[in-house]
């Protein structure tokens, strides 16, 4: 009765633990549909909240008065301007809504009223003062000559689109693998392997290559779809691309598999995820440049491991850099990698 | 080498204040079918997850097929069969993928075909787990434990919550183990099991075993006039040494 084959038919345990890990991903179809589609719906999103800076229109408000009409005739001839009447008693809550970024009182000389922390009220400043100080005769001492380029991934899109990637692979790994442990051991089934002649390090590295197989996909369609849809460049090598991305898979599941180490309920692995990843969302620079923050946590910023994952596939997507040029991100992203797995393995609670 | 799969000596674990096995001794005999019988709390699960290698004692030692868990666990997961009460398998694996996976960690066994007739899964080889019935889940979980050929097997309240058409289904299972030769230890709250799988019976209660002999002996030890209505059973035995019903739910 006993066996033919080493192991009766059955493959090495990795490729076993592996193979059931990627048929359970497969047959559950929430979990395909965040991988995927949930990247591609977040870039539309934002290409349309934050088109390219270079076409916004300057709104200026014009407040009644007897020469407002004249004015409005001034400004008016500009096409960068975009003019509205606001009534006194709005003035104020459509600055602060951004309804309109300036509003001018008309007067001899006129009234700009706006707040100059911002930089879209400073900018309109700029352009209403030019334009009226010109229309009342003001000579220029010379004309620059102007070179407008347009540099192709220079957009926000483009800057975000390698953000929304790398948010992807750090969400995906850490729910998954994190998800899926505590699950395991609310089922008694972490307990039941342990019962097995199973090797524990195998089991744990079996999650990560599951991972790791869904990462072309993942990575891919985002790419391609920023490609034909924003015409985003892709600058880097394909092959360096995916070595990024291998390294941020293994990172963050190496950090999954510490958050779930020892958690026993679906709340309170939660509560942990989000714990480790919305600082992440906010401070590693996904959405907006992470120099926004004081300089004095710039280093910590920089030790976070979205923000090296983010700071290294912006710089090959975007720039073209070769692995030399991303050393201190990669060095950062291993750390990651090794350190977690090493003390989740040693505190993994089986039962 | 000694004749005993499974000796345990002066086994002590407690939880805070509660004691779950206090100074417990017990010898499964090689070839043997032992049942460790209690209600619910006795002390039955610790007893035998500290057997399996699962939790350490407070104190007492163990040996299992002459081998000792802190010295020899690579080599003693190898030979045992392990059936934990309420450990559910993945819901949307089949059945075969999920004895692939268990066989992949032994160096010897049977194969996917064997085990899959050995417990009657054949018809549900390429059905989900979470499309089993109880008694099915039941056998699959049985055919995980026995997928190395294991010298011996601990069983955790096997027919806990089955049909008795599926239990019935489950014994078969067993005794076709042990027909090969093998050793099990396992626990159970319904005496019927007992009478009819176990070679020995021991009665646990709050932590100790308070009785030891063949399910007959028992029985016959009870003393009851024989001539009433029904003969006695377990039930009887148990209830004359604590006072209690077996079943306390």
């Amino acid at each position: 009765m006993t066996s033919n084959g080493a192991r009766g038919g059955a493959h090495h345990p990795l490729v076993e633990l592996t193979l059931a890990r990627l048929r359970e991903f497969v047959r559950e179809p929430e979990a395909l549909f965040w991988s995927f589609f949930f990247p591609i719906v977040m870039s539309i999103a934002m290409a349309i909240a934050f088109p390219s800076r270079g076409a916004q229109p300057v709104r200026v408000g014009i407040a009644p008065g007897a020469s407002a009409e004249a004015l409005r005739a001034t400004l008016a001839a500009d096409t960068t301007i975009e003019i509205r009447d606001v009534p006194p008693d709005e003035e104020l809550r459509q600055l602060r809504e951004g309804d309109v970024h300036i509003v001018v009182r008309p007067g001899n000389p006129p009234t700009y009223r706006f707040d100059p922390d911002r930089d879209e009220s400073r900018v309109a400043r700029l352009v209403v003062d030019e334009v009226l100080k010109r229309a009342g005769g003001r000579t220029e001492p010379w004309q620059a000559r102007e070179d407008a380029v347009r540099i192709p991934g220079s957009r926000y899109v483009d800057w975000l689109i390698p953000g929304i990637v790398a948010l992807g692979i750090m969400s995906n790994s850490m729910w998954t693998i994190g998800f899926m442990t505590v699950q395991m051991r609310l089922r008694k089934l972490l307990k039941r392997l342990a019962a097995s002649p199973m090797k524990k390090r195998e089991f744990l590295l079996a999650q990560l290559l599951a991972r790791l197989l869904f990462l072309g996909p993942e990575v891919a369609v985002p790419f391609v779809f920023a490609m034909l849809a924003f015409g985003m460049p892709i600058r880097g090598s394909v092959l360096n691309i995916a070595l990024v991305a291998v390294t941020g898979v293994l990172a963050f599941g190496s950090i999954g598999l510490l958050v779930g180490s020892r958690v026993r309920t679906i709340e309170a692995v939660s509560g942990l995820m989000n714990l480790s990843m919305v600082p992440m969302w906010v401070l590693s620079g996904v959405f907006f440049s992470s120099s926004n923050f004081p300089e004095a946590v710039q280093p910590l910023i920089r030790a976070l491991p979205l923000t090296a994952l983010v700071d290294a596939m912006r710089a090959v997507v975007l720039e073209g850099a070769t692995l030399g040029g991303i050393r201190p991100e990669m060095a950062t992203l291993a750390a990651w990698a090794i350190v977690p797995f090493s003390i989740g393995l040693r505190v993994f609670k089986w039962r | 080498m000694t004749a005993a799969a499974v000796q345990c000596r002066d086994l002590c674990k407690r939880y805070g204040d509660v004691v779950a096995v206090d100074g417990l001794s017990l010898e499964v005999l090689r070839g043997e079918c032992f049942g460790l019988l209690g209600p619910n709390g006795a002390g039955k699960t610790t007893t035998i997850e500290i057997l399996e290698g699962l939790l350490a004692p407070d104190s007492g030692d163990v040996e299992v097929l002459g081998l000792q868990w802190r010295r020899d666990e690579r080599a003693l997961r190898q030979r045992l069969g392990i059936q934990l009460q309420e450990s559910q398998f993945i819901d949307k694996l089949t059945v075969e993928e999920t004895l692939r996976v268990f066989r992949s960690f032994y160096h010897r066994g049977k194969t996917i075909d064997e085990l899959l007739s050995l417990v009657e899964l054949e018809s549900k080889r390429s059905s989900w787990v979470v499309k089993l019935s109880g008694g099915q889940k039941q056998r699959l979980s049985v055919a995980c434990a026995l997928v190395g050929d294991p010298d011996l097997l601990f069983l955790d309240e096997p027919s806990t919550g089955l049909d008795p058409q599926s239990r019935r289904q489950l014994w078969g299972v067993l005794q076709r183990f042990r027909a090969g030769g093998g050793t099990i230890l396992l626990t159970t709250h319904y005496m019927d099991e007992a009478e009819v799988l176990c070679d020995r019976v021991a009665i646990v209660d709050q932590g100790k075993i308070i009785a030891l002999d063949t399910p007959k002996a028992l029985v016959a030890g009870l003393g009851a006039p024989k001539v009433v209505v029904h003969e006695g059973t377990l039930e009887d035995v148990f209830m004359s040494l604590t006072g209690r019903h077996l079943r306390d739910e």
